[in-house]
């Protein structure tokens, strides 16, 4: 499979799955709250595949997309959602709190922009002990009113920290659209400010994401710093659960009609139509999807609630190695 | 044995942590500087380098988090704030991350981090460099707090601290800075968790918190001297507190003062009394005394510093209304 088509492949799965996250929030088998990422899926897909397995990724609220493409395992990410023992956090953080250590995936937490120094700070252990590591931290443009960002940054340049910053700018903080936020649509700037480089990308086109994770990925191992990267892209939903909230701001039906046009998924297979990949292969590709999607609800489904003696376990670690 | 300050043993218990384990390294505001630091720091950096004694600029937040980033994929960091009150900038990595993710994550991320804070008031530095919010952070399931009153302690929580392997605030008073006291050169630790009792007494127990715990021994001299034998309980953690000692104390003596220098309401002060009267109340003769700071921001001028502050004269007030 070439690297365009498995991209391909990761978005339609992270679509699959939060459509289908969608229907069971909708249909009340869902409970905690679950934040979308529909139409933002070529930045976790894109910026994921320019990373190793021991590279750390720290998200938010908004992570399903992030989680999978950086190789966590849909059913415990199912089975968390469901609340279940079976889940990434054995059902104690749901949506918002997914975590796989083994594939560097430390943890996603919705106080926003709360992981970016925790980013920096996996750098600063990877650049200590000279594993040439990377890290990155993945948080919105509402993220980058917060000081969290603006310390990080300059912190990062200041020490030359192997950490990408991914904005993923869909326009919106929660219900508050960028103009009513900001005097300038200029979060890329920032990064001048701090004395990194930044680099403005077209969000909803997966290849072009890439090539600018490839780019700030090898100059962070090379020990040149960080790079910010602002992905512009669209939430087609709202900010939390299935409806897309179209009441909420005044342009966003317009807004979205437009965005739609500029689907990644639809962009990447158009692509890969052109170089000849058929609709058979494409059919195929997406029924496997479905099923492997059917069989993470199955197993969430079916897995067992945590048992309640475990309600105050792991308040505290027990020691650990001295 | 050797007599060394309180100051001194708090950096050389950096220092052998630096030199013993690859995995410790220092960051926050005035590392490299006395005025920030006393001499708890004291070249470090000379003797480590700046790569691992990182004089950060003014970032709580960042520096606190990229302490926890760090702990959490493998470091020892020690984040260092040279005032309490400039601490709560970073109150969201504490509160909201170190202290949930073990839990949150049912145990597969630790966050062993220490964060230090100095306790610095007087010296008409007013309601900002002064604050002793031990509390706020005792409050939060997740995170251990220590406050060492000896310099045998003050290296001995360092060492503990560092290696517990979950998020401890340790917290260090300036006043305490000049004390002198036996500490060994070894690297050795001490238990988080436990109290110690300074003096066995009989007729009532003193439960003291960091500087008051020095306060203290100077009002149960003079208590000795009335013929009013106390017993002192130096609490050294707050977060866990030592329950079995304090109960089996005040078992045995059936009177209770608590001396926590930070605001009387919502206290340490009283947990620790709500604690007595709803597990041990059968033992107690006489109701529960506390001597804390007034519910007020520390004031500047040194009159006023001086009625809001307290110390061994309020202690003997206490013990003595207690005994009536």
């Amino acid at each position: 499979m070439s690297i365009e088509q498995s991209l391909w492949r990761m978005m339609v799965l992270i679509r699959a799955v939060e459509d289908r996250i969608g229907e069971l929030v909708a249909a009340g088998e869902i409970k905690t709250p679950c934040h979308l990422s529909i139409g933002q899926e070529a930045i976790p897909a894109g910026v994921c595949a320019a990373l190793q397995p021991d590279d750390s990724l720290w998200g938010g609220h908004r992570s399903h997309g992030h989680y999978l493409a950086k190789g966590g395992d849909l059913r415990a990410m199912m089975a968390e959602i469901f609340g279940k023992a079976t889940g990434c956090a054995r059902g104690r953080g749901g949506s918002m709190h997914l975590v796989d250590p083994a594939q560097g995936i430390f943890g996603t937490v919705p106080l926003v922009a709360a992981t970016i120094p925790l980013a920096v700070g996996a750098a600063l252990s990877a650049k200590l002990r000279g594993t040439g590591q990377v890290a990155v931290a993945f948080f919105g443009d509402g993220a980058a009113d917060e000081g969290h960002f603006h310390e990080s940054l300059n912190l990062a340049a200041l020490y030359r920290l192997p950490v990408l910053f991914v904005c993923e700018n869909n326009l919106y903080s929660t219900h508050l659209a960028m103009k009513e936020r900001r005097v300038k649509d200029n979060i890329v700037e920032s990064a001048g400010l701090h004395g990194l480089p930044g680099e403005r990308v077209d969000g909803n086109d997966v290849m072009a994401v890439l090539g600018a994770a490839q780019q700030a990925v090898q100059r962070a191992r090379a020990g040149e710093g960080p790079t910010l990267l602002e992905c512009r892209t669209y939430r087609w939903r709202g900010h939390v659960g299935p409806a897309a909230d179209l009441e909420v701001g005044e342009d966003r039906r317009r807004e979205l009609d437009e965005w739609l046009q500029r689907d990644p998924i639809a962009r990447c297979r158009a692509r890969l139509r052109a170089e000849g990949l058929s609709s058979e292969r494409f059919e195929s590709l997406e029924a496997a999807v479905r099923d492997e999607v059917e069989a993470a609800v199955s197993f969430a489904r079916q897995s067992p609630a945590p048992d309640d003696s475990e309600l105050l376990h792991h308040v505290y670690v027990s020691r650990r190695g001295v | 044995m050797r007599r060394v300050t309180y100051a001194r043993a708090i950096r050389e218990a950096h220092a052998q942590l630096l030199a013993q384990d690859p995995r410790v390294f220092l960051i926050g505001q005035g590392v490299r500087n006395p005025w920030y630091a006393g001499t708890s720091l004291q070249d470090l950096d000379k003797e480590f380098g700046r790569e691992r004694v990182i004089d950060s600029p003014v970032s709580e937040n960042a520096t606190t988090g990229a302490a926890i980033g760090a702990a959490i994929t493998g470091m020892r960091p020690i984040v260092f704030h040279p005032r309490m009150d400039f601490m709560l900038l970073a109150a969201d990595p504490i509160m909201n991350q170190a202290a949930n993710w073990s839990y949150l994550f049912a145990g597969q991320v630790s966050v062993p981090v220490v964060i230090r804070a100095v306790i610095n008031r007087g010296g008409e530095q007013g309601a900002q460099h002064s604050q002793a919010v031990q509390a706020l952070f005792a409050h939060v399931p997740g995170l251990k707090v220590v406050m060492p009153a000896t310099p045998y302690d003050a290296k001995g929580l360092l060492v503990a601290a560092v290696r517990d392997g979950n998020p401890v605030l340790y917290i260090d008073d300036r006043w305490l800075y000049e004390s002198e006291g036996e500490v060994p050169e070894s690297l050795y630790e001490v238990p988080i968790g436990s109290a110690a009792v300074r003096r066995s007494g009989r007729d009532v127990t003193l439960v003291a918190t960091s500087y008051m715990a020095s306060e203290a021994t100077k009002a149960v001299d003079v208590l000795a001297q009335r013929g009013v034998d106390v017993e002192l309980i130096d609490l050294r953690s707050i977060k866990p507190w030592d329950r079995n000692l304090v109960y089996s104390s005040v078992g045995k003596t059936g009177r209770l003062v608590i001396a926590d220098a930070a605001w009387v309401s919502g206290g340490i002060a009283a947990e620790i009394a709500a604690s007595v009267a709803g597990d041990i109340f059968h033992a107690l003769k006489a109701p529960i005394a506390r001597v804390c700071l007034p519910d007020a921001p520390a004031p500047t001028s040194a009159v006023l510093e001086q009625a809001y502050y307290v110390g061994a004269d309020e202690m003997l007030s206490a013990v003595e209304k207690v005994l009536l």
